[in-house]
């Protein structure tokens, strides 16, 4: 960081056109991973309606009963 | 290598049923109706030594930590079965265990394994018809969340010249951190989940030392056990006791596929760099506590880093080793590797959850997210404890990843096809294949078999034992044409004697 910034006025102008580029590309990125995971949840909305109709009954007694010894 | 899968076993309402005898009638539903001349070849456990120790010393024999002696009284007599496909399917404690046949490759211990769970699935479909049986539920995970773990164990044979000592250093920060992709997820912290919360691993609160010869008690990161069934002074059998059991064929393929790229680089003595991580056991269970993938592991050189930056180093390490070692004449599977744990590795990084349609707890997680939001559950709530456990149902209708996948939620290595006949066919690589073929032509004459041998009863005086303790001997190749031509065992055992 030191170096960069006893630069010469040239480098300076091309440091901060590259700053502006990587937040822009980071924006687009921010963006684009928003809109993926509201698919996503409209997709887990639909998953977990199935999910539902498969699950077992009275999901505390379920696992409760789920009691193993032990192996290997 | 190969990989065993120990299921956990469960009659609904009856949580007092005696596991062992449950575990037995699935074995032996499966067992006896595929035989169907009724002759069962026992397992042979002659040449097995499961307490001698990878660093020259063997245990004395004690119940508590002897993982599969034929000695402890409550498995005498348990169900013990070889499978036309190579597999050794049994009762080991209190689970019914599928043990894969050997394979060369990681494509194949996917298809082997995921054989498997289709062979435990039919087993409790056989054991409902028995009359007064009660259903039998089979789960393909490693903890009850109650103290109680079970394996899922992968094993590697290796140049018996590696020394022990490299692999314990360059193995074990890889171990820490694999299961950033590998984790199977987990509802629940601490080994009996007395806090609330989700984990990346089902194994990590389990394991207690660095090194050790145990499975069942202070559960070691590198297991020492040298047991090769193959010749000892070529070899040993690394035997890896911390992975968890995966659903997700990805997971398995990369789990299998990168260790096995990290063991020959240290069997070629390719590291230069050593990632040893300060209070490895420490690490392992705080990367497993940390769903953001943000814990930072302090490596003894002082660097900080996260799990998934500890793959990157391994990764970079492989890349150059197979550019190096093969160039472009790298085999397409070893590339296929590659690339997908690098981009596995990369979206980790970026956005975890873009990997749910490759890893187990990312899937997992995203479906109790899901949970969470839409009914307002908090992490100790016993629906999503439900839907931990019923992701690893092996039933096609009720399994969660199985739904996921008829979805076309998840990534697939192998075809279903495939699959089917990888339930009765072996790999045709390796001994398996002679094992497994023997038991399928000649089902009368095998009295008994083992990884390392296969023993007939051919009415003569006393039985005849082949010995086949070279794994990649005894292959298609090998003995395919031989088998062809011998009619009956006794044909056989003359033929292979230069009678």
């Amino acid at each position: 960081m030191a170096t960069r910034d006893s630069g010469g006025g040239q480098q300076h102008t091309n440091r901060q056109a590259d700053e502006v580029e990587e937040v822009a590309a980071e924006g687009n990125e921010a963006s684009d991973l928003k809109e993926r995971h509201e698919k996503l949840s409209e997709d887990v909305d639909s998953l977990l309606d199935e999910i539902d109709d498969v699950l077992e009954e009275n999901a505390e007694e379920f696992v409760k009963g789920y009691v193993q010894k032990g192996g290997e | 290598m190969g990989i065993e899968t120990e299921y956990g076993v469960s009659v609904p309402g009856q949580p007092n049923t005696n596991q062992m005898l449950a575990s037995s009638l699935v074995v032996n539903s499966y067992a006896n109706r595929t035989s169907s001349s009724g002759s069962r070849a026992r397992w042979d456990f002659e040449e097995e030594s499961p307490l001698r120790d990878a660093r020259g010393f063997e245990l004395p024999r004690e119940p508590a930590v002897d993982p599969s002696a034929p000695a402890n009284e409550d498995d005498l007599g348990l169900a013990n079965v070889i499978l036309t496909n190579g597999a050794r399917l049994y009762v080991d404690h209190a689970h019914p265990e599928f043990s894969s046949p050997e394979v060369t490759n990681p494509r194949d211990v996917v298809l082997w394994d995921k054989a498997g769970e289709r062979v435990m699935a039919e087993a409790a479909r056989r054991a409902l018809t028995v009359p007064g049986s009660k259903p039998v539920n089979l789960y393909k995970n490693n903890t009850d969340n109650k103290g109680v773990s079970y394996g899922c164990h992968e094993n590697y044979l290796m140049a018996r010249s590696t020394p022990f000592g490299e692999i314990v250093r360059n193995l074990t920060p890889f171990f820490v951190s694999r299961q950033v992709v590998c984790g199977a997820g987990r509802v629940g912290l601490g080994v009996d989940s007395r806090e609330a919360g989700f984990q990346i691993s089902q194994r990590a609160d389990f394991f207690e030392v660095e090194v050790g010869l145990e499975t069942t008690l202070k559960r070691p990161i590198i297991n020492t056990r040298d047991e090769p069934h193959a010749d000892p002074e070529k070899y040993r059998r690394l035997h890896v006791i911390i992975g968890d059991a995966n659903m997700s064929e990805v997971a398995t393929y990369l789990k299998v596929g990168t260790t096995a790229l990290v063991l020959a680089m240290i069997e070629d003595g390719w590291f230069s760099v050593d990632l040893s991580v300060d209070g490895p056991v420490a690490a392992l269970r705080a990367i497993s506590h940390d769903p953001s993938l943000k814990h930072l592991v302090t490596l003894r050189d002082g660097r900080k880093m996260t799990g998934v930056q500890l793959q990157m180093e391994y990764f970079e390490q492989a890349r150059k080793y197979v550019e190096n070692r093969f160039g472009s004449d790298v085999d397409p599977q070893t590339a296929d590797i590659l690339s997908r744990w690098e981009s596995v590795l990369g979206r980790l990084e970026v956005d975890p959850m873009s990997c749910s349609r490759e890893l187990d707890w990312v899937a997992k997680l995203s479906i109790l997210e899901g949970y969470r939001s839409r009914d307002a559950l908090a992490w100790d709530s016993p629906r999503l404890e439900l839907v931990d456990l019923q992701y690893h149902d092996v039933r096609p209708d009720k399994g969660l990843y199985n739904r996921l996948v008829e979805r076309g939620r998840f990534d697939l290595v192998v075809s279903e096809d495939e699959v089917t006949r990888a339930m009765t066919e072996p790999p045709e690589d390796t001994r398996a294949f002679f094992r497994g073929r023997c038991l399928a032509r000649y089902p009368q004459q095998v009295a008994a078999a083992s990884w390392d041998s296969v023993i007939f009863d051919i009415g003569r005086d006393s039985l005849q034992r082949v010995p086949t303790l070279e794994p990649l001997r005894g292959t298609r190749a090998h003995v395919g044409e031989l088998l062809d031509r011998c009619a009956t065992a006794a044909d056989l055992v003359d033929a292979l004697a230069g009678r």
